[in-house]
């Protein structure tokens, strides 16, 4: 049964050439924020740029704009589900602090158990 | 048999999906999705028989405190094997491979899943992947215990463990296979007139289940993936050695392992939402809220996993948020428990056997669901962490739920696949047999682990002999609760007596078609005017009682009028 | 389930059936997203906890085969959409050559790959008993393919990531887990994805498929977009680390 009435969208090679151009210029744009000092801000500056060029990956190389709302809740489903994975695992890992209000990755916990006992 | 006992005796159609062809390549090259799912039935009892036989090695040797039966190192072998045997070749894929497959289409009235050949190759990959896990268990067995916990399995162990990951992560990917395959059958190919909400609270279980199966599964599959490649190449991830964390192997492995719970209690639910309605010949109570429920399990099943992590070196805080989560995963468990309840008020109830199973499946999945919150609560937990009592809940859940609601679901819809009755009376004994000696089985375990008896010893001392002794002598009548079905279903399959379409007679679109089905299942498809479990407005069933105060009783369901 | 022409016996209609193959797609690459996600999490981690050994070892990395891995993934993804324009358009001859080319752009994709494992082989950047991130500064004649200015300067930011991090060889080693993981696992969806297009290839020079009938072109193509966004964060994530030094 199909519910979506969905006729085909057809996307023109022009608007091809413009998204692999933009995604060309786009690496190399990150290829060069790489090498100005951001602090810690550099990661944020690739990730964000990564996201630009996969969006317009997702949404004209492959249609996504064009597609019905049900193939969309997918796409966000799975973005969620990601992040869930992410974030509720990095909670854990930066909200760890000690006794004496130290942060801790696991295993230095573990040495610095054995120094305390010492 | 009301009707049937007057009427001429029944007979089998004449050309069904059984008889459709005929010869070994019929079958292993079948996409017809009943055939598969008989297919994995025989394949999915054949790794339980296999993991009971682990079970029985187990409960042998704990039988005197010093156990004779077995070295340390086998023991540690047994329950490994028994573990993995049964979760990852057995429960994850019983209900949704074998019934799943069975009924989906049916019900919602489609001639095939929306990719039949995906289907059957879902079943070979289970084959290999079973077949790779078995050939680790006879060539150096598997000692880590089923959750392969690092840094044991990826650098201390001497066992086969590369083999037998591999051989979990090969199934793996049939069971994000076949709940890919719900998920777009459910979307695309409902016949027309079957909207979502009337759909069998069944098939919700079923799509809850499936998303489960594909945003879970993966996961898994890339973390066992990384510790066979940690032991065999030397990648790093899981390693202290190399400043690795092996905490994040278990948050990585219980992301799935918990919601692999609910891919083995769902389906069991869906199942005992169709026997409750049917037997009690009502609409299910709070239909929307069930269907609601079983989503809510799907997501909030996400967010509980670090609940077996409280005992590792996960950060405090963590800990109180996901034990809150953890108890707010049991309502919507709740909300079903209490609607399956409520639908039993003013039914017109009958005891056959897929009934006597739903109400094993509501008492046991009660004490195993309550006892989960005994150990989401932080504090208790570290009492009762890895003793016998974590072990009693989730044999309560696991075994107590999703294979209670396995057999009843099997006995419900056997007419349906094989065209014949099974025996009722001995049926109904094995229910019973089966109830006692499971509660015999693990309820003595609840004691022993609040006793202190830690899981996975070889050994114990001998104040905890009579609770072992209890255990062992109740696992050897739950072996008999299990034997007996197998044994006259079997018999029924070729020798029972010819069922006829809609035995009981139950709504769903699957009993509008013959027993067993046509290859393509409905000879037109069927058009869907009625709303789901209405036993008043359904006169094509014989059941136009109008509903209503002061309206006459519905008829009980067949057998006990 | 028999089949009229290009329709499976389960489906009422074309529409349907393309409907139903394009869903499915779509929530395999959902899978796809959250098996790559696992190795994403522990690289965070790790990362986050071991920074000065995953500068460094991203700084051992080549930028220069990288970028241009990169560049050659993104056009094949552009040559992978105009096969698809192809088959929606009936250009039949079109569709063979567009896949063609996207087929060569992945192995040439292959080959600076090779070339880049081969390299790390022999600098001894491979995790497990011979690794060694000093190799080279410690070695300058094996590994004669890194120039002298370049040696210098890693050198001297070994020197610095070492006293930053005492134990910088065993964690440098979860930068390469991380390295060969993910690379290894994107190029394995790659080697999948080339079988794929083979295949495409092969029935596309029998003429297959035409505006009516073009499922198979979508959906391998949805595939291969996919594969490239893998890499788009890869390259940032692996190659980028803190080259600002």
């Amino acid at each position: 049964m199909s519910e979506h009435e969905h006729t085909e969208h057809i996307v023109s090679p022009g608007m091809y050439l413009t998204i692999i151009s933009t995604l060309l210029a786009l690496t190399g744009i990150t290829v060069y924020a790489a090498f100005v000092d951001l602090g810690r801000f550099n990661i944020v500056v690739a990730l964000l740029i990564a996201t630009i060029k996969a969006t317009l990956v997702v949404l004209i190389f492959m249609h996504a704009k064009y597609v019905p709302e049900r193939t969309k809740l997918v796409i966000i489903a799975g973005i969620f589900w990601l992040a869930l994975l992410l974030f509720m695992t990095l909670s854990d890992y930066f909200s760890r602090v000690d006794y004496r209000g130290i942060r801790y990755p696991m295993t230095q916990l573990i040495s610095h158990t054995i120094e305390h006992r010492g | 048999m009301r009707a049937e006992a007057t009427g001429p005796a029944l007979k089998l159609p004449e050309k069904h999906y059984l008889n459709a062809t005929y010869g070994i390549r019929s079958w292993l090259l079948t996409t017809d999705h009943k055939r598969i799912a008989l297919l994995y039935l025989a394949s999915v009892t054949f790794f339980f028989f296999i993991g009971g036989f682990f079970a029985m090695m187990i409960r042998l040797h704990l039988l005197t405190p010093n156990g004779y039966l077995l070295t340390p190192d086998q023991y540690n072998r047994m329950f490994t094997m028994h573990g993995v045997t049964m979760i990852f070749f057995f429960l994850i894929p019983s209900i949704p491979a074998v019934m799943g497959n069975f009924l989906i289409p049916l019900m919602i009235g489609a001639k095939d899943l929306a990719f039949p050949k995906i289907n059957l190759l879902s079943w070979y990959i289970y084959i290999i992947g079973g077949l790779c896990t078995l050939w680790a268990m006879v060539n150096g067995g598997l000692d880590t215990g089923w959750t392969f916990y690092t840094p044991l399995s990826t650098i201390y162990s001497n066992s086969a463990v590369a083999p037998a990951v591999v051989g979990v992560f090969i199934t793996g990917f049939s069971s994000i296979l076949t709940g890919l395959n719900f998920l777009v059958t459910v979307h695309t190919m409902r016949a027309p007139g079957m909207t979502w909400f009337r759909l069998p609270l069944f098939v919700w279980a079923h799509y809850a289940t499936s998303i489960v199966m594909i945003l879970g599964t993966p996961v898994i599959a890339i973390t066992l993936g990384l510790a066979a490649m940690e032991r065999v190449f030397g990648l790093g991830f899981f390693n202290p050695a190399m400043g690795g964390d092996p905490i994040l192997f278990q948050h990585l492995f219980w992301f799935y392992s918990h919601p692999a719970v609910y891919i083995m209690i769902l389906p069991a639910m869906g199942v005992i939402s169709e026997l409750i309605a049917t037997f009690a010949r009502k609409r299910l109570f709070g239909y929307h809220f069930v269907a609601a429920a079983s989503l809510a399990i799907a997501v909030i099943g996400f967010l509980v996993w670090t609940h077996h992590m409280f005992v590792t070196g996960q950060s405090a805080y963590a800990a109180v948020a996901f034990s809150f989560l953890t108890f707010i995963v049991a309502v919507p468990s709740a909300i079903k428990t209490f609607n399956w309840t409520a639908t039993l008020f003013g039914g017109s109830i009958s005891f056959d056997t897929p009934m006597l199973y739903s109400f094993g499946f509501l008492g046991l999945f009660l004490v195993g669901g309550l006892t989960g919150l005994f150990l989401g609560a932080l504090g208790v937990d570290i009492n009762i962490h890895d003793t016998y009592f974590v072990v009693a809940h989730f044999h309560y859940i696991m075994v107590g739920g999703a294979v209670m609601g396995y057999l009843g679901g099997l006995h419900f819809w056997w007419p349906k696949i094989t065209g014949r009755m099974y025996p009722e009376w001995l049926a109904r004994i094995a229910a019973f047999i089966l109830f006692i000696g499971f509660n015999f089985t693990f309820f003595p375990q609840f004691i022993l682990g609040i006793m202190g008896m830690p899981r996975r010893y070889h050994t114990y001392p001998p104040e905890f002999q009579i609770y072992n002794v209890m255990s062992t002598a109740g696992a050897s009548i739950l072996a008999i609760g299990y034997l007996l079905p197998m044994v006259y279903l079997t018999w029924a399959a070729f020798y029972g007596k010819v069922a006829g379409d809609n035995p009981w007679p139950a709504t769903g679109l699957e009993w509008k078609t013959q027993s067993p089905p046509l290859t393509e299942n409905f000879e037109v498809t069927p058009v869907v005017t009625w709303e789901a479990y209405d036993f008043h407005n359904r006169p094509d069933l014989g059941l136009d009682v109008p509903a209503g105060k002061g309206s006459p009783a519905v008829a009980p369901a067949h057998g006990d009028d | 389930m028999h089949r009229t022409g290009s329709l499976y016996g389960q489906f009422k209609t074309l529409e349907q059936q393309k409907d139903t193959a394009t869903l499915g797609m779509w929530i395999f690459l959902v899978t796809e997203v959250m098996f790559f996600g696992g190795i994403m999490l522990a690289y965070t981690i790790n990362r986050h906890t071991y920074f000065h050994a995953f500068a460094m070892g991203s700084n051992t990395l080549s930028l220069g085969l990288g970028g241009f891995n990169t560049v050659v993934l993104l056009a094949s993804s552009f040559t992978m959409a105009m096969a698809v324009w192809s088959a929606q358009t009936s250009k039949k001859g079109l569709i063979t050559l567009f896949l063609s080319l996207t087929i060569l752009l992945g192995f040439v994709f292959f080959g600076v790959k090779y070339v880049e494992y081969a390299q790390k082989f022999h600098h001894h950047l491979v995790p497990g008993k011979n690794f060694d991130i000093f190799y080279c500064a410690n070695n300058p004649t094996k590994c004669e393919d890194i120039d002298a200015a370049d040696m210098a300067k890693e050198k001297e930011e070994l020197e610095a990531a070492a006293k930053a991090d005492p134990d910088l060889n065993a964690h440098a080693q979860l930068y390469y887990s991380a390295y060969f993981g993910m690379t290894g696992l994107h190029a394995l969806h790659m080697v999948i994805g080339a079988g794929l297009l083979l295949w495409l290839v092969k029935e596309s020079m029998a003429g297959k498929f035409s505006a009516e009938w073009n499922n198979p072109v979508d959906i391998v193509g949805l595939y291969w977009h996919f594969v490239d966004i893998v890499w788009i964060y890869l390259f940032p994530l692996l190659y980028l680390i803190d080259r600002h030094k």
